[in-house]
């Protein structure tokens, strides 16, 4: 009784856990070629594995129960197998069938999961270059038009069906590229290229989430990965390629006037202004996007209001310095930043 | 009470009290509420060279000076702002060599923040507005490190930044000790 509860509360928050987030940030969230095909492999080596478990603690219990009559262990261990039961014979024949049976089954299994990841990466359609910074992902869509190369930050958007060659990189230290739903991990490192190709199968949005202890905010490193329909994807690409619009209200300008002028053209780049630092997330659309600071808070206005005030409070240790400005100058600076769509 | 027993008792009462001198370097994210390098208005005693008589050392030198935090984010800050444009890596360039022991405008952390954020004739730009107070002061930090002014063991014996040579754990010792090879 107790263990079956024991039981019940060790399982059951990982079903739970299994459902609630299938798609979002989940190894079993079947969402990408290559978490599908790992997922069928991970599903036929459990099977394999838990039949072979349970078939060998059966036979482990039999043997238990049968301990007295040693007479037959005795006749195995002196080598006289002539002498053993003939079903005892056919029984360890056929147990060392079934682990070869067993063995060539995974091997087989593991190679066409194997082909059909390599497949994929034979067909990339689409060229993305992200390299990983503490503690932001930096992310470029390579295009032979230099036009319509596309950078932009911590909001990686792919075509559903299309193959996707991501190139990693690293700004610092070791980072890993990690969107449970759609693949597995892959290290960003330092003066190498690395590389991984993802293949969204399903439309949504999903959690990426850098895998490799990173610096104090290595938890707050995260990605937001939206699959659309290559139309809309296309739309996307087209829109974010637009120069900043220009502020229309006062307030805004007068921001405008600020970050173009202060301390934060030092680091961002805004397209088509003549703020164009390259250390730091491009801002060109930024009130597009999703989230603020790579995942650490969702893009509301308040939100904005509180990271450019003070990052260092929200995210200390952010390489994002705390200004100080003054209210006046907030309040301009934040109806800028949310005119940049 | 063995003898043993004492210098045992000894030991550990040494050993908490070395423990209790250790004392941890403070990593501030963020700059303190402070006021400007140079008050407003007023034009800084050390924008000529070779000031004989610098003002009295400003209170916040003590904070970065020896900060190995200070000095590791100040590197960062000199490859990101393209200090290394005019000054290379110390050497100097179009601007003067940082790596030597020779400072126009003084060689105190104070007097070199506040060239970085004043700006300097003949080239050196204003951060004044571009960087925080706070930046300027880990800035002049590494500044100071590039002469080997601050002590060793708050500078960082490897880059941050990813250099494009051979990794020092892959580049051959020089041979340190000739005589023994030469009696082989």
């Amino acid at each position: 009784m107790k263990l079956a509860s024991c039981a019940k509360a060790a399982v059951l928050p990982l079903l739970v856990g299994a459902c609630q987030y299938q798609r979002y940030q989940s190894d079993f969230g079947r969402a990408g070629v290559e978490d599908r095909d790992f997922l069928t492999l991970f599903w036929i080596f459990l099977g394999v594995c838990a039949f072979m478990y349970v078939l060998v603690i059966a036979f482990l219990l039999a043997g238990i129960a049968r301990r007295n009559r040693a007479l037959e262990a005795n006749i195995v261990e002196s080598g006289r197998h002539h002498e053993s039961h003939p079903l005892m014979r056919s029984g360890l024949i056929g147990w060392g069938a079934l682990i070869g049976v067993g063995l060539i089954g995974l091997t087989i299994a593991s190679f066409f999961a194997d082909r059909s990841m390599a497949e994929a990466a034979r067909n990339d359609k689409l060229s993305v270059t992200i390299t990983g910074n503490q503690w932001w992902w930096d992310i470029v869509y390579n295009s032979a038009d230099a036009s319509k190369t596309l950078r932009t930050a911590n909001e990686l958007h792919l075509p559903v069906g299309v193959p996707t060659h991501i190139i990693l990189h690293s700004g610092d230290v070791i980072h890993s590229f990690w969107v449970p739903s759609l693949a597995g991990k892959q290290d960003l490192i330092p003066g190498r290229e690395n590389g991984i190709t993802v293949v969204p199968k399903v439309t949504g949005m999903f959690r990426g989430q850098c895998a490799e202890f990173c610096g104090t905010q290595h938890a707050h490193m995260s990605l937001v990965v939206v699959v659309e329909s290559y139309p809309d994807f296309l739309n996307w690409w087209h829109h974010q390629l637009q120069p900043a619009p220009v502020p229309r209200t006062p307030l805004a300008m007068a921001g405008y006037k600020y970050v173009v002028s202060g301390p934060c053209s030092a680091c961002h780049n805004i397209g088509g202004t003549p703020a164009s630092g390259q250390i730091a997330p491009d801002l060109t659309h930024l009130a597009s996007r999703r989230s603020l600071a790579a995942g650490t808070l969702p893009m509301s206005t308040g939100n904005l209001y509180g990271w450019v005030e003070d990052p260092q409070s929200l995210k200390p240790g952010v390489k994002m310095p705390t200004i100080g400005l003054e209210p006046d100058q907030l309040h301009a600076v934040v109806a800028y930043l949310e005119t940049l769509k | 009470m063995s003898s043993r027993f004492r210098a045992s008792v000894l030991l550990i009462g040494a050993a908490a009290l070395t423990l209790s001198a250790c004392n941890r370097e403070e990593h501030h994210s963020r700059a303190k509420p402070i006021g400007e390098t140079v008050p407003a208005g007023e034009s800084p005693p050390t924008i000529f060279p070779g000031s004989s008589n610098p003002p009295p050392l400003d209170v916040r030198a003590s904070f970065y000076d020896n900060n190995a935090n200070a000095i590791s984010q100040g590197q960062q800050l000199y490859m990101q702002m393209n200090c290394v444009g005019c000054h290379s890596h110390g050497g100097g360039g179009m601007g003067p060599p940082l790596m030597d022991d020779e400072w126009r405008y003084g060689e105190r952390i104070d007097q070199i923040a506040t060239t970085i954020a004043e700006g300097r004739p003949n080239g050196m730009p204003a951060w004044r507005g571009k960087l925080t107070e706070d930046q300027i002061w880990d800035l002049a930090a590494y500044v100071r490190s590039l002469s080997g002014l601050p002590s060793k063991d708050a500078v960082s014996s490897r880059s941050e930044s990813m250099s494009a040579g051979t990794p020092q754990t892959l580049t051959a010792h020089p041979e340190t000790n000739n005589s023994d090879a030469a009696q082989q």
